[in-house]
């Protein structure tokens, strides 16, 4: 094991944990702010990655693809809220999973409808299209743009939540939102908009996966697990916790997935190393999970840490 | 006012039984219609009924019904569908089936009914070898020819050392098991599988780049063939790297790839791009139809229905005398779209296997085109453990 294939393997966890964060900011966010159950997230990234893909392939240009997916999937999420899910808020969550999950079913039929059912072309922009050097290693410009994307998203997340007065009634809707209420805050609207955000956050998930992934009916949900891990690992509610978790997540993942059969392989004969190598490789994360949750039932970074519930 | 109704009786049971005479010979049609898979199942049928079209509505000059069936890769649903086909529709002749699972749950059923089976996808070993029955055909291939027909074209080329990728699960070890068996003057220097639900190949493909083997075999069918091309590509290991797949660059996932997967390498029985005149029709007119390239999976299923159609011609649409029919299947008296063909012993086709690279077509469009026949009138490992009953 070289340092260079090291440092090429680290940049594809990161790689692989901003994308969680994409989309576990906004369903982190709508559980502990609004707590329900949005299983219909996935479609959102699928939405995004259909318009995204779309409009790019009209226009030739990824820049308004990458438009297109953002307000796209932030309309569909603010008409969803609106119509579709308000009435589920109050009920329990047994009930939300339900529903959510009769999303998930709706939406991969239209999009077979509308798209068919199989894989719709998207490529790489032009100009990230090649590969770069860094550190020695050659990397794929492409997900090189996507880190620094993923990066710059976090950032302004922090500073929207963190710095703004829409982002302080985010932080006390996620610590206690009956109280928020209480101060004559319009919740209702500061629901709308929170999954609204999270929706688009969705959408830019699934537009910028496109090129890397097949874009087809039914994309969203094996990345809807990972996506629950992150948020269960980094505490309901909590962005920052979101963030830290996608991360580790991200590269946890994936350097198990590079490096566990060949550690097996030094431990075990080939053939049992080869049998146990991939089915450790893939526990892995959940491991790290189950870990987690007995240490820290909250999770790492808890939103209402200090509250009393 | 008795004698009306009598009459009236009378009229309606001839008329019933002239009814029933010129009712159509139903076919029954299993696949996977919905879900990731869909695209394969869509085109069995769509090759199916466009030779019917073709025809007029007839197989063997018998105008014909085809009852079509989801099996949604679920071998529940598969059983409850083909239970309808046997029971309510009473179909004799079922034809289709995409997976190797759906096989396994559906063969045995329709087959211990004395229901003529016509697979044009899925070829598990059982099913053509110990569990081999006269009233199973084949149109396509065992499933480990695909891969065969692979190693043998890297013991040709002479490559020394190679990766083997797939998914973890039975259809991927079966798969490098069928390459490795023909690859010879070789090793394989490292096997990976990934999880079947596994999006994104990042981690291994870094660690196949660091090993820099002489070419790689992968199987990934589907969207994970879309998935794995796409990353590959802008990897840069297109560069570097030959290579060799099986069911990945296929005409189903061609389309989403395009340029991607150029100068990529696949091993199957049939191509586009074959010069005999029945072939160069069927494209031709699936083109018109459908406004897209065929896929293997579109030229097994019309070598189906062309199968159904010399042999429903030869017995005069009397399919009910068994013996007659499973003769005139046996036969296959009609000309495949992929040149040789006959059935051995074991009811699946001995036939050519070839490879084929991405390239453009005359039209500009990114296809397949034949580059080499490594393998001849080939049997599949399995045709010796079939000791077929006569029927």
């Amino acid at each position: 094991m070289t340092s260079q294939l090291l440092f090429s393997q680290l940049l594809n966890g990161v790689q692989l944990g901003v994308l969680l964060f994409l989309l576990a900011a906004g369903l982190t966010l709508v559980f502990g702010i609004m707590s329900f159950v949005n299983l219909a997230h996935g479609s959102l990234y699928m939405l995004g990655a259909y318009f995204g893909a779309a409009v790019f392939a009209r226009t030739d240009s990824f820049l308004l693809g990458l438009l297109a997916a953002v307000v796209g999937a932030g309309v569909v999420g603010l008409m969803l809220d609106r119509f579709a899910l308000t009435k589920l808020y109050e009920r329990d969550h047994l009930d939300q999973v339900l529903a959510t999950f009769g999303l998930i079913l709706f939406f991969n039929e239209l999009i077979r409808i509308l798209w068919g059912p199989s894989s719709v072309f998207m490529q790489v922009p032009a100009a990230l299209a090649d590969t770069v050097s860094i550190g020695g290693i050659t990397y794929p410009a492409y997900r090189l743009a996507i880190i620094a994307a993923g990066i710059a998203v976090a950032a302004g997340l922090y500073l929207l939540i963190q710095k703004t007065r829409v982002g302080m009634l985010i932080r006390a809707g996620a610590t206690n939102s009956n109280m928020v209420a209480a101060l004559g805050v319009n919740i209702k609207w500061l629901n709308t908009l929170v999954f609204a955000l999270g929706a688009a956050l969705a959408g830019l998930a699934g537009v910028m996966a496109g090129p890397i992934v097949s874009v087809q009916p039914g994309m969203g949900e094996p990345v809807l697990i990972l996506t629950l891990v992150v948020i269960i690992i980094g505490g309901l509610g909590s962005i920052r916790g979101a963030f830290y978790a996608a991360l580790i997540v991200g590269v946890v993942d994936t350097l198990g997935r590079a490096f566990m059969p060949t550690v097996m392989r030094t431990l075990f004969e080939r053939n049992t190393a080869d049998a146990a190598g991939p089915a450790l490789a893939s526990m892995l994360i959940y491991l790290f999970m189950a870990v987690v949750l007995a240490l820290k039932p909250q999770g790492l970074f808890p939103a209402n840490a200090g509250a009393t519930r | 006012m008795h004698k009306l109704v009598v009459a009236l009786l009378a009229a309606g049971i001839v008329s019933g039984a002239a009814f029933a005479q010129s009712t159509p010979l139903k076919i029954g049609f299993v696949a996977e219609l919905s879900g990731p898979q869909a695209p394969l199942g869509q085109d069995q049928y769509d090759a199916l009924m466009l030779l019917i079209e073709q025809n007029g509505g007839k197989l063997g000059g018998v105008p014909v019904q085809v009852i079509k069936e989801d099996s949604q890769l679920k071998p529940d649903v598969a059983n409850q569908v083909v239970d309808k086909l046997l029971e309510k529709d009473r179909v004799p002749i079922i034809t289709g089936v995409t997976f190797s699972n759906i096989m396994m749950a559906v063969h045995k059923k329709i087959t211990d009914k004395g229901v003529f089976l016509i697979g044009s996808n899925a070829g598990p070993s059982p099913v053509a070898g110990a569990q081999c029955s006269p009233y199973f055909f084949s149109t396509s291939w065992q499933n480990d020819n695909q891969a065969e027909v692979v190693g043998k074209y890297a013991s040709d080329k002479g490559y020394k050392n190679v990766i083997a990728m797939a998914p973890n699960y039975q259809a991927g070890k079966d798969f490098v098991a069928g390459f490795k068996r023909s690859f010879k003057g070789g090793t394989i220097t490292d096997e990976i599988y990934t999880p079947l639900n596994q999006q994104d190949f990042s981690a291994e493909l870094a660690q196949v780049a660091s090993k820099k083997p002489d070419a790689l075999y992968v199987f990934y069918p589907g969207g994970l063939g879309v998935n794995f091309v796409k990353q590959f590509q802008q990897a840069g290991l297109n560069k570097s790297m030959t290579v060799m797949s099986t069911s990945t660059v296929d005409g189903s996932t061609l389309p989403a790839l395009r340029d991607a997967a150029i100068g990529m390498l696949s091993g199957t029985f049939w191509g586009p791009d074959f010069p005999n005149e029945a072939n160069q029709k069927f494209v031709a007119a699936f083109e018109k139809k459908y406004n897209r390239i065929p896929s293997q999976y579109a030229a097994q299923s019309y070598d189906a229905a062309q199968l159904l159609d010399s042999a429903i011609r030869k017995v005069k649409g009397k399919v009910e005398d068994k013996k007659a029919f499973h003769a005139a299947l046996k036969a296959a008296d009609f000309k495949s779209i992929r040149g040789n063909f006959k059935f051995g012993n074991n009811q699946f086709p001995i036939q050519d296997m070839y490879m084929f690279d991405v390239a453009k077509d005359s039209k500009g469009r990114v296809s397949l085109r034949t580059v080499a026949k490594p393998l001849v009138n080939h049997v599949d490992a399995y045709a010796a453990q079939c000791n077929m009953k006569a029927l």
